[in-house]
């Protein structure tokens, strides 16, 4: 029923040779006014049109996520209990100057995140190098690098993580095999944070596929002409591939960040819960989910959890503000 | 710099061919095919761990079971308080109403971004983008409050109600970059042909739109199936929990004392994701790629 009005209304529309924005002003009487309701109902339907389409994100978007943060925010101000909480001002913020062990999880995120990073990045663009120079087996290849980033979040990897980096797990039977006696490094405080980049070292697949797909816009004819100029393979990296390519590593670095500091299900997994041995791997997210949800003190998780979007915050603004320094845009200035 | 500026070099490099190039290329696949399986080695050796008596486990990296223990699947399946179909279950029930819920949900929010025109669509758009960006614990603490004053805690609403409400934003902006490309000479045809905008979204956009919704069923999929932390926090009802939440279980109450049966499970719940791996790969590499770069 509605298709039809818009199929009657859109040619009279059309014939009178207005332009829809201003058939609703025309101030003559008769076929004006069938003028004006075709130019405004046209446009007021494609709002409530837009409206009816976009209800379930905007619901959404009220509910679930402003609301929330709102809440959030005013929580954070409060010693909330599970039903019950008063306002105590800034107690929580206080609280947490003097917090040893928040103190040590903010630690232990930003070592994880910055070794860790940087380390998947340069593996991720390494790989999509080596593999951009169209390779038979190829795809075979990608295939096999890429599979561990869709596995890596799972509980079960970590599961195996634990085992492989355990006492007697396979890591150690491999050393064994050299005559070397390991640790057991997922219950070393020394080590145990290590296990957890290695893990996120490994799920370099999908910045690598990010990378392949940024290695292929990248016209030939720069490295034609490089090779006329008779730049050499390493030269042509450092003067045409990588520069660039620095979007893409921008953007790579960005997400990466952002991501690695919400890790939350390897380091509970493997310190079944706790953060151990020794806190060593008690991420910024895993103390918010002990303080909230063991402890039920939602007061001051709200807080660590605006303490934590600070952080990424600052991060992200201090990545972009460096971007002006190191990433290339074409022709822009 | 030490090469001379001159095309000479191309010359001895293409005589130097046949021997020499075929030479760099097997080292080269030779070490492309040792990084790959330092890279899958843990996954295969889990596989036979699987299958493997618990004393190899210990003592043995190779791949090759000595027996071959199918009965570490048959103890895996049972050690739980329920069996293991229960927490499959669970877990595809959440994980077919997410994907529901963001087809539709996130594909006509897209559509609207895409092709409406309405009053601050700017805005919307990059507070949109924006939330994509959000932590989830930045919202989950006020989240669980509502939910549990809902009632909901301990029930699969608060995992997949949010999918009905499109708060996957990251498929919104793929579904919006991908109709985005499609020519918009089609919306005028379906108008003219009588379509309204329910009309075009349904039978026009929709249609077309098959590859992305492919690769937001997939990575729903696979997200949703992998997730640990919502249901973590929303189901500690033992009947609701789901294949990670039993694994973790399996782990801290058993594991470490039965890893062949731990590592069967494992390999039960890495399953269907390696299936949708195997089956929609070109989707998720594409999903990755397009929505990475623009």
């Amino acid at each position: 029923m509605t298709d039809n009005d818009v199929a009657v209304v859109r040619p009279k529309q059309r014939s009178s040779g207005a332009p829809p924005g201003h058939a609703a002003s025309a101030p003559s009487p008769g076929p004006a006014q069938a003028r004006r309701r075709t130019g405004t109902t046209i446009r007021s339907r494609e709002r409530w049109a837009a409206l009816s389409f976009l209800s379930p994100w905007l619901i959404g978007l009220l509910a679930i996520t402003i609301g929330p943060m709102i809440a959030s925010f005013y929580l954070s101000f409060t010693d909330y209990s599970l039903g019950y909480g008063e306002w105590v001002g800034g107690e929580n913020y206080a609280r947490m100057l003097d917090d040893p062990r928040l103190a040590n999880a903010i630690k232990v995120t930003a070592v994880y995140t910055f070794v860790s990073v940087p380390l998947q990045l340069a593996a991720a663009l390494l790989l999509a190098i080596v593999l951009d120079r169209g390779l038979r087996g190829m795809a075979f290849y990608r295939s096999v690098f890429y599979l561990p980033s869709l596995l890596g979040g799972s509980v079960a990897i970590a599961i195996m993580w634990r085992q492989v980096f355990g006492t007697e797990g396979l890591v150690n039977q491999l050393l064994a095999l050299f005559g070397i006696q390991g640790e057991g490094w997922v219950s070393h405080p020394d080590y145990a944070l290590g296990t957890l980049i290695i893990l996120h070292v490994w799920t370099f697949g999908s910045p690598m596929i990010i990378f392949l797909a940024g290695l292929r816009q990248i016209p030939s004819m720069y490295y034609e002409a490089a090779k006329i100029d008779g730049a050499g393979v390493l030269q042509r990296f450092w003067s045409v591939t990588l520069p660039l390519l620095t979007p893409i590593i921008f953007f790579n670095l960005v997400l990466q960040i952002i991501n690695s500091f919400q890790s939350f299900t390897q380091a509970f997994i493997i310190s079944s819960g706790k953060g151990g041995p020794a806190d060593s791997t008690m991420f910024l997210t895993l103390y918010l989910y002990d303080q909230g949800f063991t402890q039920f003190d939602m007061g001051y998780a709200s807080a660590i959890a605006w303490l934590l979007l600070a952080i990424i915050a600052i991060f992200t603004a201090l990545n972009f503000l460096m971007s002006k320094f190191w990433v290339f845009y074409g022709d822009n200035d | 710099m030490t090469e001379t500026p001159t095309p000479a070099p191309a010359r001895p490099r293409a005589k130097q061919s046949s021997a020499t190039v075929g030479l760099k290329r097997f080292v080269f696949h030779l070490v492309l095919i040792a990084a790959a399986m330092v890279m899958i080695y843990p996954l295969l050796w889990m596989l036979s761990a699987s299958l493997k008596p618990l004393d190899e486990i210990f003592s043995d990296p190779g791949l090759v079971p000595s027996s071959w223990e199918w009965g570490n699947y048959a103890d895996g399946w049972n050690a739980l308080p329920h069996p293991f179909e229960k927490y499959i279950w669970n877990s595809m029930v959440i994980v077919a109403g997410s994907i529901l819920g963001n087809l539709v949900s996130c594909s006509m929010a897209a559509y609207a971004f895409a092709r409406l025109k309405f009053p601050m669509r700017g805005m919307l758009f990059a507070i949109m983008l924006g939330t994509i960006m959000l932590p989830i614990h930045v919202v989950i603490i006020p989240q669980y409050i509502l939910f549990n004053e809902l009632g909901w805690v301990d029930t699969f609403w608060p995992l997949i109600v949010p999918k009905l409400l499109a708060t996957d934003a990251f498929f919104v902006f793929l579904m919006v970059q991908f109709i985005r490309g499609l020519p918009k000479e089609l919306d005028e045809a379906a108008s003219i042909d009588g379509c309204g905008y329910w009309g075009t979204y349904l039978r026009v956009i929709m249609p077309l739109c098959m590859p992305a919704l492919a690769t937001t069923a997939i990575f729903t999929f696979i997200w949703t199936w992998n997730d640990f932390y919502s249901q973590l926090i929303y189901l500690r009802d033992v009947d609701l929990q789901t294949v990670p939440l039993a694994l973790r279980l399996f782990m801290d109450s058993t594991g470490t004392t039965n890893w062949g049966a731990l590592f069967a499970m494992s390999i039960v719940a890495l399953g269907p994701i390696f299936g949708f791996f195997l089956a929609g790969q070109r989707y998720l590499v594409r999903g990755i790629a397009t929505t990475g770069i623009k």
